[in-house]
């Protein structure tokens, strides 16, 4: 779709949508969001890019693979499960450390990582069918 | 490290061998062989070294605990049976070993044939140390397993494959009885374990489920010990290189059955049904057997067929219940894994020499060959039932146990002494008749084998030999222990080579001067037995065949009338089944729901989105293309997460606004790559089973809905989320908490499976049409008919 209006404002938009995801991602554990809604957000931010300026454009943008991005995801998670191994509690028990950063408590957590990798997994799997998709319709 | 560790590490010593085997072929070439027989022979002196124990009558077991809850742990009994059975195991495994250095010399994938034969030791030794069902059974199917391995190991021959899919399938199948018959035993006596099992055989062969029990386990013995009428496979399975028929399949895996059946005699045996089963399969393996293997020319098929025909012998007196038969069956295992053992080897040793296997068309090879000459006669004289050897002492204690003067011993001895003659010929016209005569040419020029080669066989010869002079100690250290662990109570093995004049030794002489006999007219009792055959013009192996062309074609049949490939159907077939669940089930179990009570102050907004959402299906039933129609879904999408909003969900909502979108995005990128053009053209007529059915499933889910809401919410989960999600997991979003924290194993469950869809999809995608390949390329009736 070549569409100017769209193309003027859509690195606004989705650059505005991705932040907005990793918020909704990172916010999850207190507020509504989560892994699964961020990624969400985050491939609806892809896919308008995708309409507004081609595949090719977004596969650049993205650097990885998308598929690549959705397997990093899920080792990432996997491993935040596995870490607790390391530690002799059961497979997927929740580690959480404080480190204070710049006189801030930041609660950091293998609960967070792991809902980082779900998102990856989300963002990777559903834009690597919707490029593939698109793609198709374009040739 | 104490005995347990080290017995264990003796079970796991194979496997680790099998790792390097490869390797250590690759930079030592076949002398890797003398370096990997220490594996075996490490595991023979361990075990050696619990004789003494067990000549006292003491057993020793050991193991680790594997699955607390259901009761099964990974253990071992070593007791007189297992001990002899280990023992063979290793001995004649280190000289395989050995033999096997030799014989694919220069092969280019000889570490691999190393790897599966160290395997295959594993798995045998894990089987007959095994004192948990289960071990057993997985070991069983190891044993099968690295025998389809072996036997296809010449992978690029049609035969070698079809044969190993055969031996798979037929031991594997058996295994599966005996994994039935196990727990069937499990249930009945509540033990796991063979040590503790025998004191439950009376209770065991008063339960009704005793005959069943009984038939499974048979089932596994009789496959896996190659009994008349599953004895098909053992031939066949020939294709393998000669030291694998050596090992697998006449000294060792093949008596994993009659092993079994021994192992099982205290809590199965001595039962009228056992005592009439047994006996008369063994019989008829025995003579089938002897009969079929007189009927072959190739060296290697005469010797499997004898060996069905020993199998057929052992399972015969295991079942025969009279005294001295337990004592017949230890003494002849033992004696037939020396003789046959060595017997396969001198038949591999001419194949590799002269590159010719058949009998007929082998003679003169004293002169070149006389250590091979000399090894032969050793173990055919013993097979023979000739003194000074150990096959001599195991038939003398055959025919003491069947001298007895019943209808049924005297007809079970007629038939024994008819097998043994036969194989009595069968033995000398391996071992015998391509040494003397005149020389016919050999496809090479026979020369003796190497050092590596005869060793095994030369040992095996010679421990058949000693055996018979030293019966005494061999008795005591292992056919006495042997004899009083399968018996469950204490006996005694004492027969020497000293004369002892009786029936025993005259039935001895008749079966060799009928054995003279069949010898010398092998050619002409050859050809009567071919025309029999002929005649006959059916086997259980074109049996097989029939079978699997049976199986593949009724699979065929099936998934053509399931998956014929049309998404119409497959949508078709869930929902009608759908809507009948969903409307049948509350009807039949009087579970309908009353006619709910219509709220009367909804507010006015609620109101408005319900009417949205009507709107938005309404039109998508009137929506003339696709793409309107996935548009107008898209509104019903959104006005129920609007309402998940107002009812406190906002998690909920803002997923299903996501999904919502993306669902349109997709769906209508999936439309560009299909007409838009008005969609359904179909008359009204057959429209109405869709729209039927569709009917249908939505009544059907509201029943269920309205039945669901009408009872009382049970709060329990969300007062236990509400109270720990702060408290246990640091996070006050529920919702997200139990997704990433207390069901986080679920989630890690579907991102997986949302990776492997993405994976399904894309390759779906990438698919063009053009490029689709015909879905039933393995059609059998297309495969007969190219033939």
């Amino acid at each position: 779709m070549r569409s100017l209006i769209l193309r003027t404002v859509a690195p606004l938009i989705v650059g505005l949508m991705v932040l907005f995801s990793i918020f909704v991602l990172l916010r999850g554990h207190n507020e509504p969001g989560g892994g699964f809604i961020g990624g969400l957000i985050a491939v609806a931010a892809l896919s308008i890019y995708g309409i507004a300026f081609g595949v090719e454009t977004v596969r650049r943008a993205i650097v990885f693979h998308p598929l690549a991005i959705a397997g990093a995801g899920l080792l990432l998670s996997t491993l935040s499960g596995l870490l607790s191994m390391v530690f002799h509690v059961p497979f997927m028990t929740g580690l959480w450390v404080y480190p204070v950063i710049l006189g801030e408590e930041v609660p950091l957590s293998s609960v967070m990582t792991f809902d980082i990798g779900v998102y990856l997994v989300v963002v990777g799997a559903v834009t690597s069918v919707a490029l593939s998709l698109e793609e198709r319709g374009e040739d | 490290m104490d005995v347990a560790g080290l017995t264990f590490l003796a079970l796991l010593l194979p496997f680790l061998g099998a790792i390097v085997a490869p390797l250590l072929t690759r930079i030592l070439g076949h002398k890797a062989a003398w370096v990997l027989a220490l594996v075996p022979v490490a595991i023979f002196l361990h075990f050696a070294g619990f004789s003494a124990e067990l000549a006292r009558g003491e057993v020793v077991t050991g193991g680790y605990v594997w699955v607390p809850s259901f009761n099964v742990s990974f253990s071992w009994l070593i007791d007189g049976l297992s001990l002899t059975f280990i023992l063979l195991i290793s001995g004649i495994g280190a000289l395989i070993v050995l033999y096997s250095g030799g014989y694919l010399k220069g092969h280019p994938h000889q570490g691999r044939f190393f790897s599966f034969l160290l395997m295959f030791m594993g798995s045998m030794l894990g089987l007959v140390a095994s004192d948990s069902f289960l071990m057993l059974f997985v070991f069983w199917e190891l044993t099968s397993i690295t025998s389809f391995l072996l036997i296809g190991f010449d992978h690029q021959r049609e035969a070698a494959r079809r044969a190993a899919l055969q031996a798979l399938v037929v031991t594997g199948g058996g295994g599966l009885f005996l994994l039935a018959g196990l727990i069937i035993l499990w249930n009945i006596s509540g033990i796991t374990q063979f040590s503790l099992l025998s004191a439950f055989g009376p209770q065991v062969k008063a339960s009704p489920f005793y005959l069943a029990a009984l038939v499974l386990v048979l089932g596994g013995a009789f496959t896996k010990s190659a009994q008349f009428p599953f004895h098909f496979w053992l031939p066949n399975a020939m294709e393998a290189p000669t030291p694998v028929s050596a090992y697998l399949h006449s000294a060792t895996m093949v008596k994993a059955g009659v092993y079994l059946l021994m192992r099982l005699y205290p809590v199965l045996g001595g039962t009228p049904a056992w005592q009439v089963i047994l006996p008369v399969f063994g019989a008829a393996t025995l003579v089938i057997g002897a009969l079929l293997a007189v009927r072959q020319t190739d060296l290697k098929l005469m010797l499997a067929y004898t060996t069905v025909s020993s199998l057929g012998l052992l399972v015969l007196l295991t079942g025969f219940g009279v005294p001295y038969a337990i004592e017949a069956a230890a003494l002849y295992l033992v004696a037939h894994s020396l003789f046959k053992g060595a017997l396969f080897m001198i038949a591999g040793i001419i194949d590799h020499e002269t590159g010719m296997r058949d009998v007929t068309r082998l003679g003169g090879l004293r002169s070149a060959m006389p250590l091979t000459f000399a090894i032969a006669m050793a173990a055919a004289i013993s097979m023979g039932g000739l003194p000074p050897f150990f096959g001599f002492l195991a038939k003398e204690e055959v025919y003491t146990a069947l001298s007895a003067f019943d209808m049924r011993s005297i007809t079970f001895a007629a038939l024994a002494v008819a097998g043994n003659a036969l194989m009595f010929a069968v033995a000398f016209a391996v071992a015998l008749k391509p040494f003397i005569g005149k020389r016919i040419e050999t496809p090479q020029a026979p020369h003796e084998a190497p050092v590596l080669l005869w060793l095994g066989p030369a040992v095996l010869a010679l421990a058949g030999l000693a055996a018979a002079f030293l019966s005494g100690p061999v008795h005591s250290l292992i056919s006495s222990p042997m004899a009083s662990a399968i018996a469950g109570e204490a006996r005694t093995v004492s027969i020497s080579l000293e004369p002892h004049l009786g029936v025993p030794l005259i039935l001895s002489a008749l079966t060799v001067a009928v054995g003279v006999g069949f010898y010398l007219w092998l050619t002409r009792l050859r050809a009567v037995i071919a025309a029999v055959i002929a005649a006959i013009g059916w086997g259980p192996d074109r049996g097989f065949d029939q079978a699997m062309r049976g199986l593949v074609r009724l699979s065929a049949t099936v998934t053509r009338r399931l998956q014929n490939g049309r998404l119409d159907t497959y949508m078709t077939a869930t929902f009608a089944l759908l809507a009948i669940v969903l409307i049948a089930a509350p009807f039949l179990y009087g579970e309908l729901a009353r006619a709910p009570v219509f709220p009367q102050d909804i507010p006015l907004h609620e109101l408005a989105i319900m009417a949205i959402a009507a709107i938005g299906l309404v039109a998508v039933v009137l929506a003339k293309d696709r793409l309107t129609a996935i548009v107008s879904l898209g509104i019903q999408g959104f006005s129920v997460a609007v309402i998940f909003l107002i009812y406190g969900a906002p998690d909920l909502a803002f997923t299903q606004f996501m999904i919502e979108t993306l669902a349109v995005v997709i769906l209508a990128l999936v439309m560009t790559r299909l007409r838009l053009s008005p969609s359904d053209h179909r008359p009204f007529r057959e429209t109405l089973p869709d729209a039927a059915i569709a009917a249908a499933c939505g009544l059907g889910a509201t029943l269920f809905l309205l039945k669901v809401t009408e009872g009382p919410f049970n709060t329990a989960l969300s007062d236990f989320f509400n109270q720990y999600s702060k408290t246990i997991a640091h996070g006050a979003n529920v919702v997200n908490v139990i997704i990433v924290d207390f069901r986080g194993t679920d989630t890690l469950g579907e991102i997986a499976v949302v990776m492997i869809a993405a994976l399904a999809i894309l390759s779906l995608v990438r698919l063009r049409a053009g490029s689709l390949r015909h879905i039933a390329d393995n059609d059998p009736d297309a495969e007969e008919a190219s033939r």
